[in-house]
């Protein structure tokens, strides 16, 4: 066998296990986050389905499951990444993989495809539901697949930083309330930016969260509150720079290698 | 000649203000079982932990079948199997699927997996193979960590401190599978606080105190360097006299422990005793164990 092959085959198993992880606990990994997104749709729908119309044609409904998809794909990117890399090194097992002769940029990769797997398997799943109830249309699948493939890697990198730099489950519980729900939920899962205050649109456009959802959203309606082109291009920014990060993080052993 | 297991050359190791490694060297070849012995914070971890390339060195180079742990570091895991200290597991597979993982992460495949199975009987595991690694007992975990090890048949392996808290049948069925892949030609490390263990199972030991190796030598030549003998006496009446008390190495109620360094000490102590009135329920002479020798240089000075 090549050492091309066995290198291969190293990154392979890394992302089989990381998949596998989220696929034995189903019920609490892509269940759970389907039901969630569910109620959401639910609730906001009648509440406010009379009130708001953010574009013309769009019902509030069609207009909210984008929203709620890309929100539970990001959350769930993240939390694979993160909770894998925060349970391991509590655990210890976390040694298992350091010892072998996997490289940084090995691991990194299969820790992101693992992110990026459950990212999509979340928001599919949530959109199967969703189309039983309320007609949703795509206009440019590109863009849907675009963004929900950038957005995963993003928070699925973004997870694989707090991983490494937490210690503590608490530590990680703190990350993602104060860091990922406030980012998701000023983001315009729910609403058009344009219906708020312009102070808060103008904290919105700082907000990566905004752009992944905006040009996902672009994909189904053909309509946006920014061009995808834009938003396309900070998402990109962003990208960039969180992998050089968590490259740099794990090719100097940060918290990992003494 | 052939290319040594292990080469360690002038390795230092500091956290912040501790020096835990003091420029050490040490060669293990190919094909050794190894003993590597010291008390607590001597620093064997630290040593097995750059071994490993869980820790880098602060100074000096560390080879693993002639690959550099830092450099080299892919072909120097390749060629490395290490059981970690602590009970460490995951929870979400079983035994089989973790040690099918462990060896793809090294890049092997289905052509592994014969070995797998002949690791998982060799340990006792055959009936654990399909059970949650989070359901097994305390002793099977260490039984799954020493596959884990194993799993891409590595050429070098490392067990540190792996009988810590494990039952003797465990101790025997595990030793039993190791001193049968030493013959099959597997260099072994071995580090451990039961020093019986290090004498039988040791054809050299090094031992280290404070970031330094103290003693290297073969088992045998470390027990003939120091021809200590243990007379072990009980006595029924009378105490042990007061010229007799600087060979005392142990004391116990009546009876009492004294290190001899000729034979002819023998003599002397029982007359020191005839003259005290001691009366001797009990003697025996014993040969010195590698304790003693460790105590002398690492407990002692």
């Amino acid at each position: 066998m090549s050492l091309i092959n066995a290198q291969t085959r190293g990154v392979y198993t890394l992302f089989k296990k990381e998949v596998l992880r989220f696929w034995r606990v189903a019920f609490q990994t892509i269940a759970s986050p389907m039901i969630t997104a569910l109620l959401y749709l639910l609730i906001f729908s009648h509440v406010l389905a009379d009130r708001v119309q953010v574009y013309d044609n769009v019902a509030y409904t069609a207009f909210l499951i984008p929203g709620l998809i890309m929100m539970s794909l990001l959350q769930n990117s993240f939390a694979n990444t993160s909770s894998s890399l925060v349970q391991s090194k509590v655990m210890g097992n976390i040694v298992f993989v350091l010892l072998t002769p996997l490289t940084y940029l090995q691991f990194f990769i299969a820790f992101l495809a693992g992110a990026v797997v459950r990212g999509f398997v979340v928001g599919f799943s949530i959109y199967l539901v969703a189309i039983f109830f309320v007609d949703l249309p795509i206009m440019h699948i590109g863009w849907v697949l675009v963004f929900a493939l950038l957005g995963s890697a993003l928070l699925g990198t973004f997870g694989i930083i707090a991983g490494i730099w937490a210690e503590r489950f608490d530590q990680m519980a703190a990350f993602q309330n104060f860091v990922i729900m406030p980012l998701t939920f000023l983001s315009g899962v729910f609403y058009s930016i344009h219906s708020l205050p312009p102070i808060w649109q103008t904290i919105s456009h700082f907000n990566p969260f905004f752009y992944m959802i905006d040009g996902f959203r672009y994909g189904f309606f053909g309509q946006g509150d920014i061009s995808p082109w834009v938003s396309l291009g900070v998402v990109l920014t962003f990208l960039v720079l969180l992998v050089a990060l968590s490259l740099k993080m794990l090719k100097s052993g940060y918290k990992l290698r003494g | 000649m052939a290319i040594p297991a292990i080469k360690i050359e002038n390795v230092h190791k500091h956290f912040d203000d501790f020096h835990a490694l003091k420029g050490l060297d040490l060669t293990v070849n190919q094909g050794e079982f190894f003993g590597l012995l010291g008390p607590n914070g001597a620093g064997k971890s630290t040593l097995i932990n750059i071994l490993a390339g869980l820790l880098r060195p602060s100074e000096g180079n560390v080879s693993v079948m002639g690959h550099d742990v830092v450099t080299d570091y892919q072909a120097a895991r390749m060629a490395l199997g290490v059981v970690p200290q602590e009970l460490v597991f995951d929870p979400f597979f079983n035994v089989r699927e973790m040690l099918r993982f462990q060896a793809g992460y090294f890049g092997r495949g289905k052509e592994n997996d014969a070995w797998v199975d002949e690791v998982i009987e060799s340990l006792g595991l055959t009936d654990k193979a399909h059970t949650n690694m989070r359901r097994l007992s305390g002793g099977m975990k260490r039984r799954a960590l020493i596959a884990q090890a194993l799993a891409h048949k590595p050429p070098v392996i490392v067990l540190d401190e792996p009988t810590a808290g494990v039952d003797v049948e465990l101790r025997q069925l595990m030793w039993g599978f190791i001193r049968r892949l030493n013959q099959e030609g597997h260099t072994v490390i071995l580090t451990t606080h039961y020093l019986e263990e290090a004498e039988e199972l040791c054809s050299r030991v090094a031992m280290m105190k404070q970031g330094e190796v103290v003693a290297l030598d073969t088992t045998a030549n470390l027990l003939n360097k120091f021809p200590s003998k243990n007379l072990c006496l009980k006595l029924s009446a009378g105490n042990m006299p007061a010229s007799l008390s600087s060979m005392v190495k142990h004391q116990d109620g009546q009876t009492y422990v004294l290190t001899l360094t000729e034979l002819s000490q023998v003599e002397f102590a029982l007359s020191e005793l005839r003259k005290a009135n001691a009366v001797i329920e009990d003697m025996q002479l014993n040969e010195a164990d590698l304790e003693d020798v460790f105590l002398s240089l690492v407990g002692g000075a």
